[in-house]
């Protein structure tokens, strides 16, 4: 069989803020590019990103720099980032957030004409550089329409189902396919830059859309990549509980930013009983200090709602576990109370447009039902913080793939800034490997047919199973058992269902024909969805203790012995039933100036 | 646990026809849950976008009881009781069931002349709010493409889409033109090439848009405006007679300056 081919320098898996960003920087390196996504262009999961892009850029608070981002970042992530991810990230975000406006972002504006920044859980300052609460359509549409004028090729609705060697085992290519035509393509390419996004997609109840099935991070497992911190999952706290057809369904951090505040079924302000030691110092303790503190950040501590994430999403699980949640098991967020019905519609459109149209609330008068949903995977492919490279030669990766940047748990607005600063650095470090000329040959034909067989096995078996009935019970074991709260009974079940899954998808058997068929594509998604399930699971069973995105309630308490290294994860053979192998990976060595500036705020 | 029928379009470019599915419906569901129940019952390969199921992506425009409507954001219990027709957006050719191919619009984004700043100060540019609010609505687009579905110009009369951009590109236009920052004259274009004078204004596409953008009053009329300003000023037409001001064509508009 012959296959429709194409060849690139650069070959860019994933069109949201990496992917595209990634690509600008390797065109405008001269390099032949090539992008692919499984959505149509602009649809990517970025587009979901709300309140901002987190930027030390001084605009509101000329106190604000690097060195502050760089430490909310490490103490947000419980000290397990690679350091060196963080610092570049600090330094590089302000630039990559500027130079946005000369490809034609209209951001939110101070008084005297910069880019306005507002407050966020975790980050010291007003920090987010942001357009209403619609940032991320903002900087994929500004990243969309640079990448189209400057005449990039795109392949939309296209899905890439393995990564090809050569045969020394570089990183050579790809195989896809079309989803309109259902017809196989391959891709050649000297690098390949994963920009896949997240995983989320096998939890129940997740904020991540059809695309978030953690292909880029299985691709890479299997191309012989590590996986770093699978066990660090991050349940946003607010997502919306009612109708249950939205659950899940985020509701930006910005709300809590702008003045929300979380109460629990009695109308008590609950989250001054969930400030952890490790943030007391700069911590209101009381409403009256937190609420001056909105105005004028010197006028009294940050309030309790803007801890990180991880914080806020365990209180608000306790709340709910003593029986203070509300009728549908959340509790509430409340800014009708708090702020004017103008200043709410101007601040947060499309959170009044969202409660409007789907739960019928009006969030300027009525508190809104909220609860913690899976939202955001802090582990990925291990890389190299300056190149973005990966274990395997030729395989770069940047965004929510990667792993390392955020460590145990990621602060809001970290992750539209991870995207550009970390793209741009992928598309250089894939022009400089290309440059240095050690490039991979051509691609394995075997591994290209293997591929392609695997992909069309379920037609062709007599009689199987509906792949929408394996990805629902996923969804719901993945939920109970490794869900936001775990423990090791539960772990170890879920590490043998895992098992049991595998075989089920080997049994699947798919209606209709190859033209868009959802039905196939999933059967092509459960692959890679399982294999990122299993990482999570042994990482959350080997973490024995509790630190950020993991929780454990048989280890509640963080074990500095667990601080000191990532379990990485890595297969025996390199199929999507492969056994994983997983290591200790001790963590880079910080310089002793970085250090000082965790030391000095500790 | 109430049943509804959805009478849904299934077939590609060659026909096809209504399959009615009688599935289970609960409180507060949109139609997409609905679609995404057929798909995980009956019919695992009923081919249908959608990304983010909350408004914000565009993907899962279709036409809901004739109506072009976001799938994520309707919700049944505000459709009138009986069956619930859906089908695919009239405009543009059938790939398969609700999916159509809506390249014709990456095809228009591919001609819009991007952005000409000045080179940036060091410290980023200065911009007021007052100034990039204009710009902000429009940039609220989720590119559903649902007002190119409706517009009449293109829905009626295949044709016309050799010579017209609709209303998605209008708007996109219209931020640009309005760009606090803009030196590019896209005017010429504008008129020429996108066909803005097709435009009656009957504000279909503002009706439809689900970002409540008003299209037709605060983007066609000032573009048209603004074009027929350029076109029609005595002192410019003398000046034009006179000499020929030269002109970008898309491409060349579309070489940035090297950053």
């Amino acid at each position: 069989m012959t296959y429709e081919h194409h060849d690139y320098d650069v070959l860019i898996i994933g069109a949201g803020g990496a992917g595209l960003r990634a690509a600008i920087e390797a065109k405008q390196r001269g390099l032949k590019v090539g992008i692919v996504t499984k959505s149509l262009l602009g649809k990517a999961h970025t587009v979901m990103a709300e309140g901002g892009m987190a930027a030390a850029m001084g605009n509101v608070y000329p106190e604000d720099n690097w060195m502050v981002h760089f430490r909310d970042t490490m103490r947000g992530g419980k000290y397990l980032n690679n350091y060196r991810m963080a610092e570049l990230h600090a330094k590089e975000a302000p630039a990559r957030v500027l130079e946005l406006e000369q490809w034609g972002a209209l951001f939110d504006r101070t008084k005297d004409g910069k880019i306005l920044q507002r407050d966020f859980g975790g980050h010291r300052y007003a920090r987010l550089a942001h357009v209403g609460d619609r940032t991320g359509l903002e900087l994929i549409r500004t990243l969309q329409q640079k990448v189209v004028s400057m005449g990039t090729d795109v392949f939309m609705e296209c899905k890439i189902l393995k990564l090809v060697h050569d045969d020394q085992g570089k990183v050579a290519g790809c195989v896809a396919y079309r989803r309109p035509t259902g017809e196989f393509i391959t891709f050649g390419a000297k690098a390949i830059i994963l920009a896949t996004g997240g995983a989320g997609k096998s939890w129940k109840f997740t904020s991540n859309s059809w695309e978030g099935t953690g292909d880029g991070h299985a691709m890479a497992l299997w191309a012989g990549a590590k996986l770093i911190d699978m066990e660090c999952i991050q349940f946003h706290p607010t997502g919306m509980v009612w109708p249950l057809s939205v659950r899940g369904l985020l509701v930006t951090e910005g709300v809590r930013g702008d003045g929300g505040v979380l109460r629990n079924s009695e109308g008590k302000r609950f989250m001054f009983d969930y400030v952890a030691p490790m943030f007391r110092a700069e911590t209101a303790e009381s409403e009256e200090e937190a609420d001056k503190w909105y105005d004028d950040h010197t006028a009294g501590r940050r309030p309790p709602e803007l801890l990180p994430r991880d914080e806020v999403a365990r209180a608000i699980n306790a709340e709910v576990k003593a029986g203070r949640g509300t009728p549908h098991g959340g509790v509430y967020l409340d800014i009708a109370s708090r702020r004017s019905a103008e200043f709410i519609r101007r601040r947060l459109p499309s959170m009044y447009h969202q409660f409007m149209e789907l739960a019928g609330v009006d969030i300027t008068t009525e508190s809104m039902e909220i609860g913690p949903t899976c939202h955001y995977i802090m582990g990925g492919v291990q890389v190299v913080a300056d190149t973005a490279a990966t274990a395997a030669p030729g395989l770069f990766a940047a965004g929510e793939v990667a792993g390392g940047m955020h460590g145990a748990n990621r602060l809001g607005g970290n992750s539209l800034s991870d995207l550009i600063v970390f793209g741009k650095r992928a598309g250089a470090g894939a022009a400089e490997y290309i440059e240095a000329g050690d490039v991979a040959g051509p691609m394995n034909r075997d591994q290209i047919d293997a591929a392609v067989a695997e992909a069309l096995a379920p037609f062709d078996r007599e009689a199987g199973e509906n792949p929408y009935d394996i990805q629902r019970d996923l969804q719901e074991m993945m939920q109970a058992n490794v869900g936001i709260i775990r423990t090791q009974s539960e772990l170890d079940y879920a590490r043998g269902q895992l098992d049991t899954f595998t075989e089920r998808v080997k049994n699947i058997k798919v209606k209709g024909g190859r033209a868009y068929n959802p039905g196939w594509n999933l059967a092509t998604d459960l692959p890679a969805m399982i294999t990122v399930c299993k990482a999570v699971t042994i990482g959350a069973i080997l973490r024995k203790e509790s630190r950020g995105g993991h929780t454990r309630e048989d280890f509640p308490g963080a074990d500095p012995e667990f601080g000191k290294f990532n379990f990485a994860h890595s297969t025996n053979g390199g199929n999507w039933d492969s056994e994983i192998v997983t290591a200790e990976s001790p963590l880079l060595p910080m310089p002793e100036e970085l250090k000082a500036l965790l030391e000095e705020e500790k | 646990m109430a049943e509804v029928t959805m009478r849904v379009w299934r077939g590609d470019a060659n026909g096809g026809d209504f399959e009615n599915y009688t599935v289970a419906q609960n409180e507060g569901e949109v139609v997409l849950d609905v679609i995404h129940r057929i798909q995980a019952t009956e019919a695992p390969d009923l081919a249908c976008r959608w990304n983010c199921k909350a408004g914000k992506c565009g993907s899962c425009a279709a036409e809901i009881n004739g109506k072009p409507r976001l799938m994520c954001m309707t919700r049944m219990d505000t459709l009138p009781e009986g069956p619930v027709t859906v089908t695919p957006m009239k405009t543009f050719p059938i790939i398969r069931d609700l999916v159509t191919d809506v390249s014709f619009n990456f095809a228009q984004a591919e001609k819009v002349p991007a952005l000409l700043p000045p080179p940036m100060p060091e410290n980023g540019y200065v911009m007021f709010q007052e100034d990039v609010q204009r710009g902000q609505e429009f940039r609220k687009c989720i590119e559903c493409f649902m007002c190119q579905d409706v517009c009449h110009v293109i829905r009626d009369h295949e044709g016309n889409k050799q010579h017209y951009a609709g209303p998605r590109f209008f708007i996109r236009y219209a931020e640009l033109e309005m760009h606090p920052l803009d030196t590019n004259d896209r005017r010429d274009l504008i008129r020429e090439d996108m066909g803005l004078g097709y435009c009656n204004i009957t504000k279909c596409c503002t009706e439809v848009c689900p970002e409540h953008i008003k299209i037709t009053d605060n983007a066609i009329i000032p573009l048209k405006e603004r074009v027929v300003d350029a076109h029609y000023d005595p002192v410019a037409w003398l000046g034009r007679k006179i000499r020929r001001k030269t002109k970008r064509s898309a491409s060349d508009a579309a070489v940035q300056p090297a950053p």
